[in-house]
């Protein structure tokens, strides 16, 4: 068993269930989306992103590369909802909500893509 | 470049994975904490907010308690994150330091920037294995030059050198095994810019894995190589190496020389060597016995090509089983004066201090100039940092290896052409040609640096004079002696060498009409090597030199004299 490999695939998938989590509901309605699942997922998927840090094999590279799309789309999401809540006059309304879960729609796709690969890693393992 | 990033991206994991840890947790707590606002209403931060005020402390900077005053609780768990972000940070940042200041991690960061700087290198350069003294001469005189060099040598504190020696622009160093090929390709061995290999490290066994490898890789690059032993130059010579240099056998070879023809001798000196002799200096008085004190590698070599000159030998060492029979000799150091009167220093004509000893060569000297003030003395330099004593102790001859080298190398790089010229001096032509030769190069130089170059006469290396030459104009030799600047006057330099096809001519006339495909070496001060390249490259001073003034200027100016004519 190696450690390393353990942490990696609890983190990848661990960012890819919390995600989800905060994506499932009806899209506008912001009593379906908990603000501290969407945080939960940042930090989560930040973590990850560093766990690959370094990695010189192909499909290392490739899983660094999905993991940050994954980040840049989930900070981007919680920008957006900070701004919706503190800057904008109408605070947070149901398009804005909209943007944000579609924005997490898009890195749940990046960590579907980073979950799959790690898939394929494990499966091309032979012993 | 991708490699350090990689480094130094693997080993900031665990402080980064730190610092967001410590920062999700310090962000969560202040989120939970219920706070009061202004009007003692309970209010909880949201993480915008939260993820502000975690900012700003942890980054010790700290605006305050807002959007309102802490409650305790708020307070307490202030305190702790304090801590813990400012120690995380503390860990990050040192963390990266360190790797900057990793040893492992400089030298690959040096390495890298070798690399990058060898590769970028769009001029030709010589490839220098080998830093000591013989190396640092060499490129130093190849900068001169404005040659570019570049160097690896095994020795940390040479590399450093680098920085501080006289160098006129900045020559690329690595610190590392020239011996390995990998080194070797890093260092621009399969560059198309490499024109020239010279393994000068002190190890026989380094510079013949070098020229192997560079042989195998460019056969046609030139390799000029340092040996020490008989059984390397064999070894060296039989895979190719174009040039082969053994310090001790060049100046025995150098010093039988000034024995039997002096004149010969000073015109070798003259064209290898930047500090010539004055003309006075050949001897006259050098027939006669010959003491030379230590039979090592030098005193071998001279014992070599003395043989054959009419000149007794005496030989003192301290170990009688180095030498054969039949050779004259006495045991001891030569040191004492016992020793050199046992080698009857006092009718000898000249004494050679061949030790591998620097103390005792100038021991020797001086104790025999003692016994007899008329003797030649010869003196071997094993340190360069001595120089000045052996100034001082006015031997007639140094020999100093380094330099030998770093002369010989030189004047093979300046041009192939030098080598044949000499060559051919020596080996056919008397005393009497040569001195005619010195005098002559005596009025060119004066007291100045005499230097060589040469021309070969194509459309690449003189293009306004192969252009002439194809219009069927007809040029000698004295193109190449006029001054650009002024009519009638002559530069300091002199043809002394035509290379026609496979046929050499010495010294050849002015009025010798010049062919396409010559190759024409010359000597005299460098200032008019200068002026001699405008005017066999630049078509309007060659058209002015030649006096053809219907050639001059750009096609406006042509233009308006034909249509001033017209």
């Amino acid at each position: 068993m190696n450690r390393e490999k353990v942490i990696f695939a609890f983190f990848i998938v661990l960012a890819l269930t919390l995600n989800f989590g905060f994506f499932v509901g009806d899209t506008g309605n912001p009593d379906h989306h908990n603000v501290y699942e969407l945080y939960a997922a940042i930090v989560v998927s930040l973590i990850a992103t560093v766990l690959k840090f370094g990695d010189r094999t192909h499909i290392g590279a490739v899983l660094l590369a999905t993991s940050l799309v994954a980040d840049l789309q989930l900070v981007a999401a919680a920008i957006v909802w900070g701004a919706a809540e503190h800057i904008m006059v109408n605070g947070m309304t149901e398009s804005v909500m909209a943007s944000v879960v579609s924005l997490s729609a898009g890195a749940l796709l990046a960590n579907i893509t980073s979950v799959i690969l790690l898939m394929v890693e494990t499966i091309m393992i032979r012993r | 470049m991708n490699h350090i990033l990689f480094v130094l991206l693997r080993r900031l994991r665990t402080p980064l994975i730190t610092v967001i840890v410590v920062y999700a947790v310090s962000i969560l707590g202040f989120v939970l904490i219920p706070g009061v606002d202004d009007e003692g209403n309970v209010w909880r931060m949201d993480f915008f907010h939260a993820f502000y005020f975690v900012s700003f402390m942890g980054s010790t900077i700290g605006f305050g308690e807002i959007p309102y005053a802490f409650t305790d609780g708020q307070r307490m768990w202030t305190i702790v994150t304090i801590y813990a972000t400012v120690i995380s940070w503390l860990y990050g940042i040192g963390k990266m330091l360190s790797i900057f200041q990793d040893q492992a991690f400089i030298r690959l960061m040096n390495r890298l920037s070798f690399v990058r700087d060898v590769k970028r290198l769009r001029e030709p350069f010589y490839l220098v294995c080998g830093y000591g003294m013989t190396g640092a001469r060499v490129v130093e005189q190849l900068s001169k030059r404005g040659i570019q060099s570049v160097i690896v040598d095994i020795d940390r504190e040479r590399i450093d050198a680098l920085e501080t020696d006289e160098i006129d622009f900045s020559v690329p160093g690595l610190c590392a095994d020239a011996s390995q090929p990998d080194v070797l390709s890093e260092a621009g061995l399969e560059s198309p810019y490499c024109v020239g290999v010279l393994p000068l490290t002190d190890h026989d066994t380094v510079n013949l894995a070098i020229s192997i490898a560079s042989k195998l890789i460019a056969p046609d690059r030139p390799v000029i190589c340092r040996t020490e032993s008989d059984i390397t130059t064999a070894n060296l010579a039989s895979f190719g190496t174009d040039h082969i240099i053994d310090p001790f056998v060049t100046y025995a070879e150098y010093l039988a020389l000034a024995l039997h023809s002096p004149y010969k001798h000073l015109a070798y000196d003259w064209l290898t060597n930047p500090e010539h002799r004055s003309i006075t200096s050949a001897y006259q008085e050098t027939q006669g016995r010959w003491v030379i004190c230590g039979y090592g590698r030098f005193g071998r070599a001279l014992y070599q090509s003395f043989k054959d000159t009419p000149v007794e030998l005496t030989i003192i060492d301290y170990d009688r089983s180095r030498v054969c029979e039949e050779i004259d000799f006495v045991e001891g150091l030569g040191t004492e004066a016992v020793t050199l009167d046992e080698a009857r220093i006092r009718d000898a004509v000249g004494l050679i201090a061949g030790t591998d000893d620097d103390a005792n060569n100038l021991s020797i000297i001086m104790t025999a100039l003692e016994l007899n003030p008329k003797l030649i003395t010869v003196a071997r330099q094993n340190l360069s940092s001595n120089a000045r004593v052996f100034d001082a102790a006015r031997t007639d001859l140094v020999m100093e290896p380094s330099r030998i080298i770093a002369n010989n190398i030189l004047s093979l790089i300046k041009t192939s052409l030098l080598g044949v010229f000499l060559d051919e001096m020596v080996h056919r032509r008397d005393d009497v040609w040569a001195h005619e030769l010195v005098n002559r190069m005596s009025t060119v130089a004066g007291d100045q640096e005499l230097d060589s170059w040469a021309f070969t006469v194509d459309p690449e290396c003189t293009p306004a004079l192969s252009k002439a030459l194809e219009e069927g104009k007809v040029v000698d030799l004295s193109l190449f002696q006029e001054d650009p600047r002024g009519m009638n006057r002559h530069l300091s330099a002199f043809p002394l060498m035509l290379k026609r096809g496979e046929q050499v001519k010495l010294l050849p006339d002015e009025s010798t009409e010049v062919q396409a495909g010559d190759a024409i070496l010359f000597c005299g001060l460098s200032g008019a090597f200068h002026q001699m390249q405008w005017t066999v490259s630049n078509f309007n001073v060659f058209s002015h030199v030649i006096g053809d003034t219907d050639g001059q200027g750009g096609w406006l100016a042509r233009w308006y004299r034909k249509k001033k004519l017209s």
